[in-house]
Formats: C-alpha cells, structure tokens, sequence
C-alpha cells in the first residue's frame, strides 16, 4: 500500500494542526488533542512521588482514597482536554508498613524488594483514575453472559476414577493422601521475608 | 470435518494436554521460576485441543508465552523471550545497516502468546492456539504478520485454558490466513458441558466464508483511538483501510466511545483482583513446584509461591489483594465493575447506531527491538500495549487482527476489526475480504538457510519449513 495523506474521516476529527513525523517520506494525519486523564495523569511526577518510598512506621498514613465515601467526580469526555483530578498527589500514594504486611499474609506471597512495593503504589496510582468516572446509578457487570441462562450439568459422576495420574503430580504423597505439612501454625517471619521491605 | 484432512497444530503451554509436560528438552538449564514446572502432567485435555485432535489434527507442540500470560512481549517466560520470526526476514534485514552482525537486535513478538505467533509465522505449522484475555492473541498476531482471532466469550469452551481472568478470557487462534481461521473455528466453536460459559446457541458448522456486498456495510471508526502515540504509519495505513471501504460503496462513520481512556485502568483492577483470585490455586500441595520448607503448611505455601512466581505474577497478585481487600473492595473492585458495563454500553451503542463492524489499529506501532523493550517493566508495557486491545474483552465481543502492510522497517503491521457478539462469522466475512484487498507479502525466510554467517545460539538453526 502506498502511503499518502488521505483528506477524508481523520483530518475531520483532527483538532490541532501539528503534524510530527519520524518518517519523512509518510504524511502523517494532524494530531487529535490528547485524550484527557489517562495521558496526564500518568505523568512522571506523579510517578516519582511514588517512588520516593519511606516506611515511617509511627506515621500510619492509609489511603486516602479509601476513606471517600461513594463515586466522586464527573464523567471525563475522552478528547476534550479537560482536567482530570489528580488524585494522585494526595497522600503521594504511600502504602503502610501494616498494610504491606497484611497483604502478604493474605496473598502468602512475599513483595521481596522496595521496587516490589514502588510498584503496588504506581499500581494504585493508576488505577485511582476511576474514581473520576461518574457510575451514579450503573450495575457492577460481572459476566457479559448476565442475561443469558447459562448451562448447569446434572449432578451426576460423568468420569473420574484417575487417581493414579493426580497423586502424580504432587511431590509428597502417601498412599492415596497429598501429605501437608502441620497446619495451624501462624506464618514465622522469617521464611517469608527475603529481605523485607520495611526494614531500613 | 474431512478426517484426511491434517492439520498441524500448536498450543500454547497455558493449554494442557494430557500426558505431555511443557518441558524444553534440549535444555537442561531452564530456571525455576515457574510453578507448573517441568514436573506437571495433566491428566486431561483441553476442550479445544480434544477437539482438534477428534478431526484429526496433528500436535507439532506447546509454544513459549509469558509466564501465566501476563505480559505484552513474550518476554517473561520461564524459558526465555520469544524472538519475532520476522527478524530475519529478507524483508526486514536488507533495510538494516549492513554492519549489525550478530543477534543482538532482534524483535519481540508481542505478547502474550508470542511463541505460538512465531510458530505459524516461521511456518513451521498451519495454525496455532493461543489466549487471549486482554489481546494476547491480536498483539503478537499483528507484530508476526498473522491473523490473530479473539472468538466471542462463550463461543468456545474455556476448559483446560488455565484461567488469568475467568470473565475475559477466551482461546485465540493464529492462521496465516483467514480462510484458515474459519475452519479452525468451525472446529472449535459450540457449547461444551465441561464450560459453562460456553452458551447453547445452535452455530452453523462447518464455518464458511461467503462473498461479501461491502456496500451494504457500515464501518464504524472510534474517534478515542485515535491517540498522539499511535505511530504515524499505522495511523495513515487506518485511514487508507476506511478510505477502501469507503471507495467499494460501504458506509463509513466516526463513532464515539467515551469511556475508551478509563478502559485500561478498568482492565487493571478487575484482571489484577481476578488473577489474585485464580493464582491462589498454586500452593504446591497437589501439583506443581513444591518448596522444601515444610515447617508449616502457611510456611510452605509461601516458600512455593515466592520461589514459583516471577516478580511479575508476584506483582500482580498483592496488587489485586489490595483491590479485594474490605475497606477498597467498592471503590476499587466494584468501581471498575461499573465502569465496565459503562463501557459494554458504548460499544452496545455503537453498534446499535448501525455499524456492522469497527476497524481500529491492533498496535501502537511495530514490532520493537526485544532491548528497547524491556526499558520499561512489565505492567507499564502491558498497559501501553494493550491500549487498543483489552476493551473488546471486556465486553466479549469477537475481533481479529488481519495483516495489512509492511511498515518502513520491512515489519508487519496489522489492523483490527471488532464485531457484535456471536457474530463471529460475518467479522470473518468482513476480514477475508479485507485481506484479499491488501494483499500482504509472505514472508521470506530463504535466506536464514543460505545466510552462513548468521549463527544462532547453541549453533543450532531454527528449522523452517516453507512448503
């Protein structure tokens, strides 16, 4: 296919006339305004703040996001230019000690470094810019398949009997029992911190 | 389907079959990070893996991803990155400086299904399986020069995918080109008792693609893609795309999608909360990697995982923990729940307006080089990459990626169509046609064979079959 400028559906919805090009032989289509919250919200300042990570223990700073109550904001029309709130910059998304250590306990899975860390927080960042869509009034959706009466098997044994091939695949078996090791035992410190995070 | 008809095939190793395991067998130094590791045989097979071999087809193997697809480069596997195919294309070496020798500038395929689109790229099969769950299968799909198809959600069974994201998911299928994928489809679509999500609606098989009347079609072109990052050849070869339908008497019109820029964040939260959810499974204690700490079952659990999840998994895991948590659940986890149906509604509404079909690109840009790429981490990647892709998982509508030119470099471009539910095969008709206009070049891969002085690593060649 030949390159060429096309003069029809995107000049039209070009806003601004700028027109940048890293190929000088391909006529690039003049540039619409950036879409508004996703682009400026994720700027480099916002993530840096993130990064400057220190976890004063006294200092039980939580998130304050978590403490609004209800959707918030109003709808943000894509390619508008309006301003996002940058939600961001407050309480420079620093997640506590605490929580950091209830969410491993949950997960039982080991953030491992501050860069681990750094990026739970740029996580959350991002993922604050929801709170600028207005859903007043919307359905949570869980399944696209939500109005359509989905199949359910009778509850008869239709196969089985390969007990053979599943105790295969575990490393500890004996006779026909996966061997655990001694539950109710709280998890000890020191097999899941490698190293920790929150020490300095 | 004609039993003499063989195909072969390729799945990815999120896909079991029984009696295999996903193990390199020339490799014997493949890292463990990796929890269904060389050590996991399952004891079934996938539905749609079953179902191809009932017709007959024949299993080259299992291809390399992103360890538990989660990633947009294939570059995150266990065992190794997955290197683009068109690397060493004629096509793409002779607009290279003559002086970059060796292999150290080869691409990335995109991701996450990366190896099963340099399977079918380099020929080696006819088709490939792939996952594709936020464009898994569209993004390398478009980076290898492939068709790259996202059937509807429920169209085709979900057992034996392992699970990323339960209510997104769905199998994707590589071909070269689009006839190919109809038949694979025609294979693998229809309900099955094993997946519930798979509806009961009667589909006509086999799946044939018939001439189209374009002038009867309405395209719809979403204004919100059209974004600053968008590469200049991509954004021009889309224009060109919706100028040719234009030219053949279809009705093109700019639509609009609103909530288009929350989509990814949308995507984040609930993928995120939902592989917190389905990662839990991987203790160790019936399959998989197993720690030798046993002082404990919670100590056990959490040595398996912290030695069996790369820092990616581990990442998105206690990020969708922190989603999930009580005091975030409604803002966080529910919030994007709502957003998602806003988003469902603006495709619904798109559609309604008349459009038949929406043409956007697949991809940013081309395929980049594999050490350009991995500059930024993973989810800051996945986040860029998936742009224009995730959206259409979240309302479970059927597109596909379709090859349409080869971009200054002598690299592959691709753009995507996006269809209304379940009607996967008019999406096809409309595919088939469109690729039949642009004609897009075969790759040549001859010289690999004569060129002595390319010598990969291990001293081994890749073995490329081009007939």
């Amino acid at each position: 296919m030949s390159v060429q400028a096309s003069p029809t559906l995107f000049m039209a919805m070009a806003t601004a006339a700028t027109a940048t090009s890293a190929h000088p032989d391909v006529v690039s289509i003049a540039r619409v305004a950036p879409p508004s919250s996703l682009r400026r919200t994720r700027s480099k300042e916002m993530w840096a703040r993130a990064l400057r990570v220190r976890f004063p223990a006294t200092l039980n700073r939580g998130r304050g996001f978590a403490s609004k109550a209800g959707p918030q904001g109003k709808v943000q029309e894509a390619g508008q230019g309006t301003h996002s709130p940058r939600l961001a910059t407050q309480g420079a998304g620093r997640v506590p000690a605490a929580k950091i250590e209830h969410l491993e306990r949950l997960a039982l899975v080991n953030f491992g470094s501050r860069e681990a860390v750094a990026r739970l927080e740029k996580a959350i960042a991002f993922a604050d810019q929801l709170h600028a869509v207005d859903t007043d009034g919307v359905e949570p959706l869980e399944s696209v398949l939500e109005d359509r009466c989905v199949y359910l098997r009778s509850d008869n044994v239709a196969e089985g009997n390969c007990t053979e091939e599943l105790l295969r695949n575990s490393h500890h078996v004996v006779e026909e029992y996966f061997v655990a090791p001694p539950g109710n035992i709280s998890l000890p410190d020191l097999v899941n911190k490698t190293p920790s995070p929150t020490a300095e | 389907m004609n039993t003499a008809y063989k195909d072969w095939e390729s799945f990815q190793e999120d896909m079991v079959l029984a009696g295999i395991t996903p193990v390199d067998t020339e490799s014997s130094s493949v890292p463990t990070h990796h929890l269904l590791e060389l050590c996991y045989i399952p004891p079934y097979n996938a539905t749609v893996v079953q179902k191809l071999l009932d017709q007959g087809a024949l299993l080259m193997g299992k291809t390399n991803l992103d360890e538990f697809a989660m990633g947009s480069g294939s570059t995150d596997g266990v065992f190794g990155p997955v290197k683009n195919p068109w690397s060493y294309s004629k096509q793409y070496r002779e607009r290279q400086r003559h002086d970059e020798h060796g292999d150290s500038h080869w691409l990335i395929t995109g991701g996450s299904s990366g190896g099963s689109a340099a399977a079918v790229a380099a020929y080696t099969c006819f088709a490939a399986l792939g996952s594709d769950t936020g464009g898994s299968t569209r993004n390398p799909a478009a980076h290898c020069g492939l068709v790259g198809f996202k059937p509807s959600y429920g169209l085709v069974s979900r057992h034996g995918l392992i699970p990323l994201v339960n209510s997104m998911d769905v199998p994707g299928i590589f071909t070269r080109c689009v006839d190919d994928t109809a038949v694979v489809l025609g294979v693998l679509a229809g309900h099955d008792p094993k997946d519930s999500t798979t509806v009961q609606d009667p589909i006509k098989l086999p799946m044939i693609l018939g001439e189209m009347d374009v002038s009867r079609l309405c395209i719809g072109i979403p204004k919100e893609y059209l974004v600053p990052e968008l590469s200049s050849e991509i954004r021009s070869l889309w224009s060109q795309a919706a100028d040719l339908f234009e030219s053949e008497g279809a009705k093109v019109i700019e639509v609009s999608l609103p909530h288009t820029c929350y989509s990814i964040v949308c995507y984040h939260v609930l993928c995120t909360s939902e592989v917190a959810s389905n990662m839990a499974r991987f203790d160790g204690l019936q399959y998989g990697h197993r720690s030798g700490i046993d002082v404990s079952t919670e100590a056990m659990y959490a040595a398996t995982r912290q030695e069996g999840f790369s820092d990616v998994v581990r990442g998105r895991i206690l990020s969708g923990n922190f989603f999930l948590l009580k005091e975030n659940y409604e803002n966080y986890f529910v919030k994007a729940q709502k957003v998602r149906r806003l988003i469902v509604r603006d495709f619904m509404n798109a559609f309604d307006s008349g459009v038949d079909v929406l043409l956007t690109p697949t991809t940013l840009s081309e395929a980049v080089p594999y050490l350009e790429f991995i500059k930024e981490d993973n989810r800051t990647r996945s986040a860029q990459d998936d742009i224009f892709t995730q959206a259409v998982n979240m309302a479970g509508l059927p597109a596909v990626s379709v090859p349409v030119a080869l971009s200054n470099q002598g690299l592959p471009i691709g753009l995507q169509f996006i269809g209304r539910a379940f009607c996967d095969q008019q999406l096809l008709t409309v595919a088939k046609w469109f690729e039949k206009q642009v004609q897009f070049p075969t790759i040549q891969l001859q010289d690999l064979m004569d060129d002595g002085s390319l010598v990969l690593e291990n001293g081994k060649l890749t073995s490329v079959s081009l007939t």
